[in-house]
């Protein structure tokens, strides 16, 4: 108590703490910069729509990718598995095997294709018909085309694709996923490319956000000018402008998410309706709270890093002549 | 409170607006400094407030030498001076109480002990009722009197003044130069860069005259001894006080 007594005395009662003032000098410098924005209502609202736009871009694409992955993930669960039985299996022996897979919970189709079909169906079709009639024995084995319920998932799947390659008869399982890992691939590199596009178009903000505030700064010369006569520091100069790139960068990455929101609210119901002609339970899957954030996030640092970068660039030249 | 020793201020065109000039102003002083234009008077005020540094000697300013104070310093090193101008140099995006509370903001002083400074400032140079105002809306002579509210808000030891009356009638100077003298009572000591002799002569302060960048001889001498002579014969006009 007695130590609190003293420092007290010594502390003149009215000087506010050096972090408050500091929070009350951003405090009103964040209100005058909004408000100067809200003076030129037209001009504002245009740099902030460009940032939009440019930000909207990539989140679209991005959504448009994530939805694509999103149905054909469910594809990759309902692809048929193409059973080859070992050579030396009877047909009795196969069509056994057939009716006892197609009693699996897990399994909705089994089609049986035997060996001599196989061999029909490939002379026909490969042009190699008169080549093969030279052969002997039949080299194609009998073949079991299982097609999974939908209800399953990666696991189940994996499960199912190793139970059916255990089955004593079984030689070979191959699941036909070929072309969507391909389609995967595509996919990926298509994100990949999404990314770089993303990287450019935020380049952009900043070179957009900078050029604004460099106009402003130049506009508002002679008012930095006096107030650095008057003894005020560059960082303080500084300060409004930088409030100025986050209030458009802010502004920009929140009307980005109106833009995507109303681009799905317009998409979700064809989209619905195309569902429901396929009877999928298809929904079209919108922005997370992660990646919303992540967009309002992207145009305040952006805004911050062209406001910076203007007011570091220019603030320096202007000093009092 | 301020002094220059062998001040040589020499542009880059290589005229030498200041030539190794000396001089001293006490503490609590009222100082003219005149000359024609060109004689060195804005440069050397310039060299004071640091917007420029001079190219051989030293300025000491409040026991601080200005070669001393780095460019990073400098913001701090012009808040303890006030500074009048000429051109007023106010904001007209704002209100009279917000130009004069500028350096206060930039001081980081709380909103109330601002708000009651600016008002002190603002009854002192007469201009309490007009707060409100942008000074756009002001005469010249209430402009520059607005300028003169900012400059000592932050009651700074030393006012520099460059040519405070330089666009004001008589009257309006002589309303000016009565405001500076009252400062001057309290304590702050001023330096007031002005070519209106007749004005100065009234007032009974030191002058320093300035020709071609160095203290004119011959005319202070002159000036001393019209001082002295006047002096003794009149006593300081009552309107002064």
């Amino acid at each position: 108590m007695a130590l609190k007594k003293t420092s007290d005395a010594f502390v003149p009662a009215r000087r506010a703490g050096p972090v408050r003032t500091w929070a009350l000098q951003h405090i009103g410098t964040s209100a005058g910069a909004l408000g100067r924005l809200a003076r030129q209502p037209f001009a504002s609202l245009m740099t902030v729509l460009v940032i939009a736009v440019t930000l909207a871009l990539p989140a679209a694409m991005h959504l448009i990718i994530k939805n694509v992955q999103s149905i054909s993930g469910s594809w990759e669960n309902a692809l048929d598995f193409s059973v080859y039985l070992k050579s030396g299996t009877s047909v009795e022996d196969a069509h056994r095997l057939a009716d006892l897979i197609r009693q699996r919970a897990d399994v909705r189709a089994v089609n049986l294709i035997p060996a001599d079909q196989a061999l029909e169906e490939f002379k026909s079709e490969s042009g190699f018909g008169a080549a093969l009639d030279h052969l002997s024995v039949n080299p194609l084995p009998h073949t079991l085309v299982v097609r999974p319920a939908s209800g399953n998932t990666e696991q189940s799947m994996t499960l199912m694709h190793e139970e059916l390659g255990n089955l004593p008869e079984t030689d070979f399982v191959q699941a036909d996923t070929e072309w969507v890992q391909r389609f995967h691939a595509i996919l990926d590199i298509l994100q990949r490319a999404i990314a770089i596009g993303a990287a450019l178009l935020g380049a952009a903000i900043v070179v957009i956000i900078g050029n604004t505030i460099r106009l402003d700064i130049q506009n508002r010369r002679e008012e930095i000018e006096v107030t650095k006569l008057i003894g005020a520091s560059n960082g303080f100069v500084r300060r409004p402008f930088l409030w100025s790139g986050l209030w458009y960068g802010l502004g920009g990455g929140l009307l980005a998410l109106a833009l995507v929101g109303y681009g799905l609210v317009a998409l979700r119901e064809p989209a619905g309706r195309l569902a429901g002609l396929y009877n999928s339970p298809f929904r079209i899957l919108s922005l997370d709270l992660n990646e919303s954030l992540l967009i309002i996030g992207t145009g305040v640092s952006l805004g911050l890093a062209g406001s910076w970068l203007a007011a570091a660039r220019h603030m320096r030249r202007i000093e009092p002549r | 409170m301020i002094r220059l020793e062998n001040v040589t201020k020499r542009f880059p065109g290589g005229q030498e607006a200041l030539k190794c000039l000396t001089l001293a102003v006490d503490r609590g002083e009222m100082v003219f400094v005149t000359g024609h234009s060109g004689a060195g008077k804005s440069t050397l005020l310039r060299l004071i407030a640091l917007i420029d540094r001079p190219t051989d000697g030293q300025v000491i300013v409040d026991g601080q030498n200005t070669r001393r104070v780095s460019r990073r310093k400098i913001p701090a090193y012009r808040r303890q001076i006030g500074m009048v101008f000429q051109d007023h140099k106010l904001l007209y995006d704002r209100s009279v109480f917000d130009n004069v509370g500028l350096p206060l903001v930039i001081a980081g002083v709380g909103h109330r002990d601002a708000a009651r400074k600016v008002r002190a400032a603002l009854d002192q140079v007469g201009l309490l009722h007009k707060e409100k105002r942008n000074p756009e809306t002001l005469s010249t002579g209430e402009q520059q009197r607005v300028g003169i509210a900012r400059a000592i808000v932050s009651r700074p030891k030393l006012l520099i003044a460059d040519e405070p009356t330089g666009n004001l009638d008589p009257d309006l100077s002589l309303e000016v130069m009565r405001i500076f003298r009252r400062f001057n009572e309290v304590g702050v000591t001023l330096l007031i860069a002005s070519h209106d002799i007749a004005l100065i002569d009234q007032l009974g302060c030191r002058r320093i005259p300035l020709e071609n960048g160095s203290v004119a001889v011959h005319e202070e001498e002159d000036f001393v001894s019209e001082y002295a002579e006047r002096l003794g014969v009149v006593a300081e006009p009552e309107q002064w006080r």
